[in-house]
């Protein structure tokens, strides 16, 4: 609770320079959309109106500027245009219609819980072999750090176009595409965190003459637990933006990422933002589900959270 | 003649670093009866962690011989002859302070029945009756270490090797614990090896203190204490008391001259 005011404090920065931004963003489609309409615009073309910032035309025609918060497709839509679009298609809008961005949404969540699943088991099973394992140690982290400045658009499509041409669709491609973003921070924390006990602890256990399996089960794993969370919830956003990605470049039908470019590709911003909006609400929730499920572990296991 | 409980001759470890040979012990011969309790002083560097550390086979000597229990170091880890305390506590921050005790029971198989009954008993022994279910961050540093010793205890090894246990703690808190070990040891009648610092620390609680000094790290004299079993803290005062102090730090400014 103590982090709500300076939460509401940056919201409403943001909100207020989305705002502030909208004007001038939209005055040259107002403007136009005036003389159409019209009303007097000054400078009286088009082309000459081109000749002037958005500020230099909104300080002309102070009388716009009401309108440009209504534009129907606006280059920045406002706020509540926004706010609106979403409440119309998640809440207003049947949940089985092609137009719900709930129908959309679980397309996404469905392939980003796949993908994260997949990634979070990889990543565990890799960082217990780099821990384990000299060889893997040496050779594992250096093609786990390379393979994530691959720009994931442009492998996207080509593992979409693969495992199609090989008869698998749908869901799992997109799922693939999420564990690749989402193994990286898993293997990253759970390395560290199965070498966070320290020299002193690891001597403790030589003089049980405990074998390295309970070395793992009784220390390693559980003191990993905290570095695993922290892991998580960087991997289960990096899932949802994999799975957006993925329906991206191959026309899907469905999803977050479909509805994204149906409103670039018909001229319907709202479409466009509503998506966005949607997907990164869905972002936080999955981000602050993890975390909830973060303390209850934590305090379960009597570690105090930070 | 009592029994040998740890027995070193010619023992020498060197390490090899970068700078070239750190000789770490050099020809450390000595021997420990059973239920002595064995304090080893002296400088940093001058091997008396690292002696320890031989003594539980956490390190293998370079020359030389140590028996325990006349086996090997490692036979005797093997044994589970010794229970080892750190200078820190280490507890397991998600387990309890049971929990932390059950550990080596758990990895050398004790039944559950049987974890529960030495839980109690240890936590009698350290003077922690009813801190079972805390976790460790909600006790005292002094009362974490106590729960550390507690959890040496609890498999019975006939051996406590401690390594600085209350390097860390305040002068208070070390007293009290100090005088609580001397309880302790009476009660259980162990073999202990302790690494120290501190000369009042080493006088009170030794029967046989070891003066140790560095490069190479080597024993520069053994004292058999002439002090009672029996020790009041006010026994710091009496003559015989401050007389050996004197030949220990004696014993550490010879050591240190001829460096």
């Amino acid at each position: 609770m103590k982090s709500a005011l300076p939460v509401l404090t940056v919201i409403a920065a943001i909100l207020l320079i989305w705002i502030v931004a909208v004007v001038p963003m939209n005055i040259h489609l107002t403007a136009d959309q005036a003389q159409r309409d019209g009303l007097a615009v000054t400078p009286e073309t088009p082309v000459e109106r081109q000749a002037y910032s958005g500020l230099g035309l909104t300080f002309r025609n102070p009388g716009l500027i009401a309108q440009t918060f209504v534009q129907e497709r606006p280059r920045l839509p406002s706020p509540h245009q926004v706010g609106a679009e979403l409440w119309k298609t998640v809440v207003d809008t049947r949940i089985t219609s092609k137009r719900s961005l709930v129908y959309h949404g679980w397309v996404t969540l469905s392939a980003t819980l796949l993908g994260f699943a997949i990634g979070t088991g990889l990543g565990i099973l890799l960082a217990v072999g780099i821990v384990y394992n000299r060889a893997m140690d040496m050779s594992v982290m250096p093609w786990a750090i390379a393979s994530q400045t691959i720009p994931i658009l442009a492998l996207a499509p080509m593992i979409i176009v693969m495992l199609g041409a090989i008869g698998i669709q749908g869901l799992f491609p997109k799922a693939i595409i999420s564990a690749y973003l989402s193994f990286f921070p898993v293997v990253v924390g759970m390395v560290k965190g199965l070498r966070s006990p320290d020299m002193m602890q690891l001597d403790l256990l030589r003089t049980y003459y405990a074998s390295p399996s309970q070395g793992f089960w009784k220390l390693r794993l559980p003191a990993s637990v905290p570095y695993l969370f922290a892991s998580l919830k960087i991997g289960i956003s990096a899932s949802l933006v994999g799975a957006i990605v993925a329906e991206l470049p191959t026309g899907a039908r469905a999803g977050f990422g479909a509805r994204m470019l149906v409103g670039d590709q018909y001229g319907q911003p709202l479409v466009t933002w509503a998506a966005l909006f949607a997907a990164a609400i869905t972002a936080a929730a999955l981000v602050g589900f993890f975390g909830l499920v973060e303390r209850l572990t934590l305090r379960r296991m009597g570690m105090q959270t930070a | 003649m009592t029994e040998t409980t740890i027995s070193a001759a010619g023992l020498s470890l060197t390490f090899q670093t970068n700078d070239g040979p750190v000789h770490a012990l050099k020809d450390v011969k000595l021997d420990i009866a059973k239920g002595d309790f064995v304090s080893f002083i002296g400088p940093s560097g001058c091997g008396k962690t690292t002696f320890l550390r031989c003594i539980a086979g956490l390190e293998t000597p370079t020359g030389g011989e140590i028996t325990v229990n006349g086996m090997t170091p490692e036979q005797a880890r093997m044994a589970r002859a010794y229970g080892y305390v750190f200078q820190a506590a280490g507890l397991y921050p998600w387990r309890t302070i049971g929990g932390n005790i059950k550990l080596p029971l758990e990895i050398m198989g004790f039944s559950k029945a049987e974890q529960a009954e030495r839980v109690d008993r240890v936590l009698q022994l350290v003077d922690l009756v009813g801190f079972e279910k805390k976790f460790p961050w909600q006790l005292s540093g002094g009362m974490q270490q106590r729960a550390s010793i507690a959890r040496a205890l609890a498999f019975d090894a006939d051996i406590l090797l401690m390594d600085e246990p209350f390097g860390a703690l305040d002068e208070i808190v070390r007293d009290h614990l100090n005088e609580q070990l001397l309880q302790l040891w009476a009660r259980t009648e162990k073999t202990i090896g302790f690494v120290t610092h501190s000369i009042p620390e080493a006088v009170y609680l030794s029967t046989k203190i070891v003066v140790m000094s560095p490069r190479p790290g080597r024993i520069t004299d053994v004292i058999d204490s002439p002090l009672p079993k029996e020790r009041p803290l006010d026994i710091r005062d009496s003559r015989e008391f401050i007389e050996i102090a004197h030949r220990v730090r004696d014993g550490l400014r010879a050591g240190h001259v001829d460096v």
